[in-house]
C-alpha cells in the first residue's frame, strides 16, 4: 500500500487545529452473552458458543442479561454519566455476514448512560476533561476470517469463514463529545483517554480489558480545522485501533496525512479508515456519510428498561476509587519517586504491590521484589508476575528478610522454592535449611578458627587496620555457606580480634 | 375408525382416558383421513406419519403403566408451519426455507410434546404469514372444505382447513392481524388469539414481533381452552411473555355452559365494525346472534371506537416495518436455500441478494420494500412514528369501550370465504379484509372467532368475533362457550356437521366426471 504524503507534525499544527472524537467499545466479561444463555468465552472452538438466538435462526428471541445492564450502569457511573430513567434497545439494520440477524441490537435515542466526563492527566501534568456524550449497550458481531488472500482482508480473499462465538457478546460503546483544544497533545490525549477507559473498566471488574484480545477497541475520529476558521473540517474514522500506542500513532498519522492533503488543495473524504499496525499507516475503508441509514427503530422483542433510582444508587456505592485518584493516593502514601511509581504502574503491578503492603510489607520492599526478581522470573517464564506468588507469600518473605532470618540472596532461593510450590516461605526455609546462622556460638567458633588460621590478619586488626577484617568475614561467610548475617559477623570479628588469646 | 376423526378433542380424550381407544388408533384414524382427503385440500405441507404413530405408541405405553397424563395426551394435533419443530421441516410457507429442519422446538411445540399431544404434521400458510387467503404460500393453495373453489382464509388456512375437514381435532396457529380468527370464521371452526404475551413466541418465526401471537385452532370453544391451557403461561425465553399466572381456560369454558352464564354480561357492539363493506348474510347472522344474546339476558350496548378507522393503515406500516427487519436474517449464510447469482462475482452481498430474489414471493417482497421505506430516515416520523401514535389511540378506544362493557363483539370478517384469485391482484382489497381483526393485535387484547351460522346467500360459514380486555382471556372462553351452546341448541347440530362430505370417492368421482 502506497504511503500517503505526510506533513511534518509541528507544521501541521501550525496550519490546523485538530478536533478529535473517540468511540471506545468495551466488551463486558459477563458469564453469558447479552441476549442469550451462551457462554461469553474467548478461545472456544468455532461456533460452539451458539444457540438459535445468537445465530439469528428463525424463531430465536432475545432475553436481556441483567448482569450486563448492571455492568453498563456501573461503567456509566464511573464515567460520571447520568443513568437514564427510561432506556430501550433499538435495531440497527444492515446486512453483513458477521451479523447473524442482519441487524445489531443496540441503543439509539434512549441510551442507558449519557452526559458524563472524565479528566485525564497528560505526562506534562496538563489536565484534559473529555466529555462523554453517551455510553450505550449493544451486542457484538461474529468474527470473519478471510481466507486465501494475501492481506487477510476481504479484498482478494477466496472465501470467508464466520465464527459466531463472539456474536451477541455484550458491549458498551462509549462515545465522546468533540474534543477541541487538544493541539500538540492530540495523539497523547487519544492514548491517555483510551488508557483511562481501560483502567476504569478493569478497576470496576466489568471487563477483562485486554486490548490484545479485543476487549477494548477504539475508533478514532480526527478532523482538521484551518487556523482562523470556525468551520469544522471533514472527519475520518479510523476503526479498531487496538493498542494504546496505536491510538497515539493513528491520531498523529491522520493529522499529518490530512494536513498534507488539505495543504495541497485536496479535500478529505468522509470515510472509515483501516489502521495498519505493521506499517503504521491508515488506508481508506468505506465511505461513510452522516446519512448512513440504519433504519433504527425500537426493538419490539425487548421491553423498555427503567432502572430504579434505588438500584442505581446501590450500584454507585459499589464503585471503586477512581483509578487516577487511587494512583495519586498510593504514590503519596508509599513515597515513591515518579519513576519508581511509573515502573509499578507500567508493569501492571499496582494491585500486587498494594496487596503486599496491606499484608504487612514495606512499600519499597514490595516494589523492589515485584518489579525486580519476580518480574524477572515471570518474564523468563512468559507469565504474569502476579501469577507466580501471592502478595501474602511475598510479604512473609520480606518479613523474614527484615527480621534478619534471610539475606537477600537466601531470600531469592526461598522465592524459587515458593514458586516451585514447596510451601510458604517459612516452610521453604525449614525444608531447604536456608536460615541465616544467628547462633553466635557457631559464628564465634568459625571466627576464632579463621582468626587463628590467619595470624597476620589478626595482627593487622589489632593494629587498628579494621578493613583487614574483610578477609576473615569472607572466610566465615564461606564456612557458613552464606547463611550468616554479614553485619553481625563483622561485629563479632572485631570483638573476637580484641579478646582472642 | 373414521368416527374418531369426528370427535372433539375433549370427547376423544375421554375415550383415551377410559382406554376404549388407544392413541395409536386415534392417530391412525387421522392419518388415514389425511391420506384420503388432503391430496385435494392440501392443508398439510408435511405429514409425519411414522413419528406420530411412534409418539402415540409411547403415550399408550405410559398410560398403560399408570403414569398420570395431561387430558390431551394422545390427541393428535396439526402445527402451523411458522413454528419451529426439531423433527419436521419448518418453512413458514416460503421457498427460502425449503427443507429447513430447525435444531430446536418452539416453546409451544415443546409444551405440546410435554403434554403428550401427537403432532401429525405442519400446515400450509401464506408465506411468512403474509396474507388472508393462504394463496401466498410458496407450496400451493389450500382449499376450503366448504367449497373447494374458495380460500380457507389466511395466513393460517392450513390449520383451519385441517381442523374443519376433520384431519385433526386441534391445531396451532399464529395471529398477527387475524391469521387465526379469519380462517376460523371462513371455515366454520374456532380460533383464539390470546392476549399479547400470554403465549410464548419463542420459536415462532417472526412476522411482526409486536403483533404476533400463537393460539389454538379447534372445532369447539372447550377444545381451544384445553389447548390454551397447555401452551399458555410465562416463558423466560420470550421477553414479552407476561409473568402472571393464568386461570384455567378450560374451567372458564365450562363456566359458560352453566345456566344463565350470559345473564347480565355487558356486550359492546362496535359501531365502526358494521355496515358498509359487510356482506348482507354476515350482517344478518350477526344481528340474529345479538338478538339471541339479549334473549339470554345479556345487555347489548353500542360503543364507538373512532380510531379503528385508521387501524388498517397503521397496521400496514407497523407490520412491514418490523417484518423488513425480522426477515433480514434470511440471507443464505446460516440456513435455508442458497442461490448464486447468474452473473457477477460470488460476494456474500450478491449471493444474499440472489437468494432473497429467488426465495421470497411477491407479497413478501412488497412488504419488505414497504417496511424498509417506512423506517427510512426522513420518513420514520411520518410513517412508523404516526402509526405508533394511532396504535396508542386504538388502545385508548379499547380502554374506553371496556370501561362500559365486559366483551366486545363484531363479525370476525366482513365476508364469507372468497374465491381463489378474487383479491390476489388487488393487495388493498386483501388487506381491508382484516379490518375486523387487526384492532385486537394493535392493542394486544385477546380475540376469539366462533361460528355463528351460514350466510343465506352462499351457504358459507360466518364467524362471530369476541374480544376481551388484555389478560381477560378466560372471559372469552366463558362467553364463547355460552354462545356456542346457545347456537348449537338452536341449530340442533354443530356447524361443521353441515360441511359437505369430503370423501375420496367423491373426489375421484368428480375427477372421473371431468375426464
Amino acid at each position: 500500500m502506497a504511503k500517503a504524503e505526510l506533513m511534518d507534525f509541528d507544521k501541521a499544527l501550525e496550519l490546523f487545529e485538530p478536533v478529535l472524537g473517540f468511540e471506545v467499545h468495551v466488551e463486558l466479561n459477563t458469564k453469558t452473552k447479552m441476549f442469550c444463555g451462551c457462554a461469553n468465552e474467548f478461545g472456544s472452538g468455532a461456533n460452539t458458543n451458539t444457540c438459535p438466538t445468537c445465530l439469528g435462526l428463525p424463531g430465536g428471541l432475545p432475553q436481556v442479561n441483567k448482569k450486563a445492564i448492571e455492568s453498563s450502569i456501573r461503567l456509566g457511573l464511573a464515567l460520571g454519566c447520568e443513568i437514564a430513567e427510561h432506556s430501550r434497545f433499538a435495531r440497527k439494520n444492515y446486512f453483513y455476514p458477521d451479523t447473524a440477524k442482519n441487524f445489531q441490537t443496540s441503543q439509539y435515542d434512549d441510551p442507558i448512560c449519557h452526559d458524563g466526563s472524565i479528566t485525564i492527566e497528560l505526562e506534562s501534568g496538563r489536565l484534559v476533561t473529555v466529555e462523554i456524550e453517551r455510553a450505550h449497550m449493544e451486542d457484538d458481531a461474529g468474527k470473519l476470517t478471510h481466507m486465501g488472500g494475501a492481506t487477510g482482508r476481504i479484498q482478494g480473499a477466496d472465501y470467508s469463514l464466520v465464527d459466531y462465538n463472539r456474536g451477541g457478546v455484550p458491549l458498551v460503546e462509549i462515545v465522546t463529545q468533540m474534543i477541541e483544544g487538544a493541539e500538540h497533545d492530540a495523539p497523547e490525549i487519544g492514548k491517555t483517554y483510551v488508557a483511562a477507559i481501560r483502567e476504569i473498566a478493569k478497576a470496576l471488574g466489568v471487563s477483562n480489558a485486554r486490548m490484545e484480545e479485543g476487549n477494548v477497541r477504539c475508533d478514532a475520529n480526527v478532523s482538521l480545522r484551518p487556523r482562523g476558521s470556525n468551520v469544522l473540517g471533514t472527519r475520518t474514522e479510523t476503526k479498531n485501533v487496538n493498542s494504546l500506542r496505536s491510538v497515539e500513532r493513528a491520531v498523529r498519522y491522520e493529522i499529518q496525512r490530512q494536513a498534507a492533503v488539505l495543504a495541497g488543495g485536496g479535500t478529505i473524504t468522509q470515510e472509515t479508515r483501516h489502521w495498519h499496525e505493521d506499517t503504521g499507516i491508515t488506508s481508506a475503508g468505506r465511505p461513510k456519510s452522516d446519512a448512513d441509514d440504519y433504519r433504527y427503530f425500537p426493538e419490539p422483542d425487548l421491553l423498555p428498561m427503567a432502572p430504579s433510582r434505588e438500584w442505581v444508587e446501590e450500584l454507585r456505592l459499589t464503585l471503586p476509587e477512581p483509578p487516577a485518584a487511587r494512583r495519586k493516593r498510593l504514590q503519596a502514601a508509599w513515597g515513591f519517586a515518579n519513576l519508581e511509581f511509573q515502573d509499578v504502574v507500567n508493569s501492571d503491578l499496582l494491585d500486587a504491590v498494594e496487596a503486599t503492603v496491606a499484608a504487612g510489607a514495606s512499600a519499597q520492599a514490595a516494589r523492589k521484589w515485584w518489579t525486580g526478581e519476580i518480574a524477572r522470573l515471570a518474564n523468563a517464564a512468559g507469565v504474569a508476575a502476579d501469577s507466580l506468588v501471592t502478595p501474602a507469600q511475598l510479604a512473609a518473605l520480606i518479613e523474614l528478610v527484615e527480621a534478619g532470618t534471610l539475606t537477600d540472596r537466601l531470600a531469592r532461593q526461598v522465592l524459587e522454592g515458593v514458586i516451585a510450590g514447596e510451601g510458604t516461605p517459612a516452610e521453604v526455609v525449614d525444608s531447604r535449611g536456608l536460615a541465616v546462622v544467628s547462633d553466635d556460638g557457631a559464628l564465634i567458633a568459625a571466627i576464632d578458627a579463621a582468626l587463628l588460621g590467619q595470624p597476620d590478619v589478626l595482627a593487622k586488626i589489632r593494629d587498628g587496620k579494621v578493613q583487614a577484617a574483610g578477609a576473615v568475614i569472607g572466610a566465615v561467610m564461606k564456612a557458613m555457606r552464606g547463611q550468616a548475617d554479614a553485619a553481625r559477623v563483622r561485629e563479632l570479628v572485631l570483638e573476637r580480634a580484641a579478646t582472642i588469646e | 375408525m373414521t368416527y374418531l376423526t369426528k370427535l372433539s378433542a375433549a370427547a376423544l380424550s375421554e375415550l383415551l382416558v377410559s382406554k376404549q381407544v388407544s392413541a395409536v388408533e386415534a392417530t391412525r384414524a387421522h392419518l388415514d383421513h389425511i391420506t384420503a382427503v388432503d391430496t385435494d385440500l392440501h392443508a398439510f405441507l408435511h405429514v409425519a406419519g411414522d413419528a406420530a404413530l411412534a409418539t402415540a405408541a409411547e403415550i399408550d405405553a405410559r398410560r398403560a403403566a399408570g403414569e398420570p397424563l395431561n387430558a390431551l395426551a394422545g390427541v393428535p394435533i396439526a402445527i402451523k408451519d411458522v413454528l419451529a419443530t426439531r423433527d419436521m421441516p419448518t418453512t413458514a410457507g416460503s421457498k427460502i426455507l425449503e427443507g429447513w429442519v430447525p435444531p430446536y422446538d418452539a416453546t409451544v411445540v415443546a409444551r405440546l410434546r410435554a403434554a403428550g399431544l401427537v403432532p401429525l404434521g405442519k400446515t400450509n400458510m401464506d408465506e411468512f404469514a403474509m396474507g388472508s387467503s393462504t394463496e401466498h404460500s410458496a407450496y400451493g393453495i389450500t382449499r376450503n372444505p366448504w367449497d373447494r373453489d374458495r380460500i380457507p382464509g389466511g395466513s393460517g388456512g392450513g390449520s383451519a382447513a385441517a381442523v374443519a375437514s376433520f384431519q385433526a381435532p386441534l391445531a396451532l396457529g399464529s395471529d398477527t392481524g387475524g391469521s387465526i380468527r379469519q380462517p376460523a370464521a371462513v371455515t366454520g371452526s374456532v380460533g383464539v388469539k390470546p392476549t399479547y404475551g400470554g403465549v410464548s413466541r419463542y420459536g415462532a418465526i417472526a412476522l411482526a414481533s409486536s403483533l404476533d401471537q400463537v393460539g389454538p385452532v379447534s372445532r369447539t370453544v372447550y377444545d381451544a381452552a384445553l389447548l390454551h391451557d397447555v401452551i399458555g403461561g410465562h416463558d423466560p425465553l420470550d421477553s414479552t411473555s407476561l409473568t402472571e399466572s393464568w386461570p384455567s381456560m378450560a374451567a372458564a369454558a365450562r363456566d359458560g355452559l352453566k345456566d344463565g352464564a350470559l345473564k347480565g354480561v355487558r356486550v359492546g357492539v362496535i359501531k365502526e365494525l358494521s355496515g358498509d363493506g359487510f356482506q348482507a348474510g354476515v350482517t344478518q347472522r350477526f344481528t340474529e346472534t345479538l338478538a339471541m344474546l339479549v334473549a339470554a339476558g345479556a345487555e347489548i350496548t353500542e360503543v364507538s371506537a373512532p380510531n379503528f378507522e385508521y387501524a388498517v393503515a397503521a397496521y400496514y406500516l407497523i407490520l412491514p416495518a418490523e417484518a423488513s427487519s425480522n426477515l433480514a436474517r434470511f440471507d443464505s449464510v446460516r440456513f435455508g436455500i442458497r442461490v448464486n447469482p447468474d452473473s457477477g462475482s460470488l460476494t456474500s452481498e450478491h449471493v444474499m441478494s440472489a437468494t432473497r430474489e429467488a426465495g421470497f414471493g411477491p407479497e413478501v417482497k412488497r412488504r419488505i420494500i414497504l417496511g424498509t421505506y417506512a423506517l427510512s430516515a426522513g420518513y420514520y416520523d411520518a410513517y412508523y412514528g404516526s402509526a405508533q401514535k394511532v396504535r396508542t389511540l386504538i388502545q385508548r378506544d379499547f380502554a374506553a369501550a371496556f370501561s362500559q362493557v365486559d366483551v366486545l363483539v363484531s363479525p370476525s370478517a366482513p365476508t364469507t370465504a372468497f374465491k381463489f384469485g378474487e383479491k390476489l391482484a388487488d393487495p388493498m382489497a386483501m388487506y381491508i379484509n382484516d379490518v375486523t381483526t387487526i384492532p385486537a393485535n394493535l392493542a394486544g387484547v385477546p380475540g376469539m372467532s366462533i361460528p355463528m351460522g351460514l350466510a343465506p346467500e352462499d351457504g358459507l360459514p360466518v364467524g362471530l368475533q369476541i374480544m376481551a380486555p388484555a389478560k381477560a382471556d378466560a372471559r372469552l372462553y366463558t362467553v364463547g362457550a355460552a354462545i356456542e351452546q346457545l347456537l348449537e341448541a338452536r341449530w340442533g347440530h354443530t356447524m361443521l356437521s353441515q360441511a359437505p362430505a369430503l370423501t375420496p370417492t367423491e373426489m375421484f368421482a368428480s375427477e372421473e366426471g371431468a375426464v
